[in-house]
């Protein structure tokens, strides 16, 4: 009896790379530069963090070509952290992903943040055993990168800007097209199709179960507690928050106020108490002229 | 309880909406809510504590004001149902985990938090169920080990010689997530469970 217990035993299957987004829902992912601020990310009660050299904002301001992390931070990272480490790829580095998948990350993010490795193509995501999970703009490039592998999408926002209009403005539009979707009868599928530049059998799911097949998080700009509530009250499933933290005055208590803000982020009374006396978030910056780093995502 | 009529599953991290989903397809007469304050809690019959991360859940445990409404409604005998960040918290010994974290101690037993390894290491495998259609096909998600069950609790699923689902009078656990397929039969198991506690 004991040897029929385990029948088949498998690792990588769809479900076992899309699960572990499913447990990062109604959560907060931080980026971090170092294991010092991963301590103070996990002590804060992040889910996850990410695992990067240089914060947006600092990518931003230092320009230059900006690449994976260095294995070894990445590894020191991982010996301090009981919870998930995620680490960016540039997109189409598909050699980059090699390595973090050796490095045993639990997450790939394939990020414009980093300078685009392939002008054209996105890493083939179904080669790997590691899950991805990719930023969209709106629900066709989310349907495409799904379409390659990706088992988690995150509306891009601005990376280190400070600024949640565009984070606004992607969640909205690929919630909005959702929701167009699911009024749309079996004919306009095709048309919808054909203008997303989407797989039909994708476009179709979402007709019928009016989400998208894997989990949608929001990225790119939240600074406040308020913040990553809106975008949870607009359809994200968590919030990454990258510069917001790490740039603005006192990183601890505005951690930790941006997770309960996200778990509570129907419940004006608590985001009142939690937006108290958290000093000075990240300057942020204006859109004008700012080079957008969502527009990298073909 | 003769007629459970509403079930709470814990809403402040993880995968609680799968839980919701699974629960009110298994019965549509039953009322299931989410439960993030000490109100919402006084509502329920039995409580769905779901995987996420259980560092995360401790600590909002502890900011929500639920830890001891919780800890004093499993003591007056409410039923619960752990599965992965869940079986942490309702064990009575955890290793590997953060030292602020704590857990609610109603199961006898040793859980070594990832246990099976990072994500890389997740996997789904077939399973004999006691009371469930074999074989059933679970999936652990840097999934808890459990190292040591005192005499008090049954095992009615184990790998390898590790429990994966356990019961403990009206407190069911397991390594797994039964609400990561379309398979409700583990789900049932819970709802009979409390039918009969």
């Amino acid at each position: 009896m004991a040897e029929r217990e385990i029948v088949q035993n498998e690792t990588a299957t769809v479900r076992v790379k899309r699960g572990l987004a499913e447990m990062l829902k109604g959560g907060v992912i931080m980026d971090v530069v170092n294991p010092d601020q991963a301590k103070i990310a996990e002590d804060a009660g992040a889910v996850a963090v990410m695992a990067l050299e240089r914060v947006p904002a600092d990518i931003r301001r230092d320009g230059g070509i900006s690449r994976m992390s260095d294995p070894e931070m990445i590894t020191g990272i991982q010996e301090v952290c009981t919870i998930p480490v995620m680490a960016k790829i540039r997109i189409g580095h598909f050699v980059e992903a090699q390595i973090l998948q050796y490095l045993g990350v639990d997450y790939v993010d394939e990020s414009e943040v980093l300078s685009p490795a392939d002008e054209s193509h996105h890493v083939d995501k179904f080669a790997f055993d590691v899950p991805f999970v990719c930023g969209a703009t709106n629900l066709g490039e989310a349907l495409r990168r799904i379409a390659e592998g990706a088992c988690m999408i995150r509306s891009k926002g601005e990376a280190g800007t400070g600024n949640i209009i565009e984070a606004v403005r992607h969640l909205r539009s690929i919630t909005g097209d959702i929701r167009k979707i699911t009024q749309a009868d079996s004919a306009e599928l095709f048309e919808w199709a054909k203008r997303l530049g989407a797989p039909l059998p994708l476009v179709q799911e979402i007709a019928q179960t009016a989400k998208l097949p894997v989990p949608l998080f929001c990225a790119g700009g939240i600074a406040t507690p308020a913040d990553a509530a809106l975008a949870m009250q607009l359809g994200a499933e968590s919030v990454f928050v990258g510069s917001g933290i790490f740039k603005s005055n006192d990183p601890a208590p505005r951690a930790r106020a941006i997770v309960e803000a996200t778990t509570n982020f129907d419940d004006p009374e608590v985001l009142a108490r939690v937006s108290r006396g958290l000093g000075a978030p990240m300057t942020g910056i204006g859109m004008d002229d700012t080079v957008k780093f969502a527009e990298r995502g073909w | 309880m003769a007629d459970p009529s509403t079930i709470g599953v814990l809403a402040l991290q993880g995968a609680f909406a799968k839980h919701v989903s699974m629960l009110e397809q298994c019965d549509a007469s039953l009322k299931v809510i989410e439960v993030r304050t000490p109100a919402q809690l006084w509502l329920v019959d039995a409580l769905v504590i779901p995987g996420g991360e259980s560092t995360t859940i401790s600590k909002l445990l502890d900011l929500n004001q639920l830890r001891h409404p919780i800890a004093e409604r499993l003591a007056d005998g409410m039923a619960a149902f752990g599965t992965c960040a869940g079986l942490i918290l309702l064990a009575t010994k955890v290793l590997d985990g953060r030292e602020d974290q704590s857990s609610f101690g109603v199961i006898d037993a040793t859980v070594r938090r990832n246990g099976y390894g990072r994500q890389l290491d997740s996997f789904e495998a077939d399973l004999r169920v006691r009371g469930v259609e074999d074989p059933y096909r679970a999936v652990f998600i840097r999934a808890p080990k459990v190292e040591a069950v005192g005499p008090s609790v049954e095992i009615l699923a184990s790998i390898a010689g590790s429990a994966v689902l356990v019961q403990s009078g009206s407190i069911m656990a397991s390594a797994f997530h039964p609400e990561l397929t379309t398979d409700l039969q583990i789900h049932r198991l819970f709802l009979e469970l409390v039918r009969t506690s």
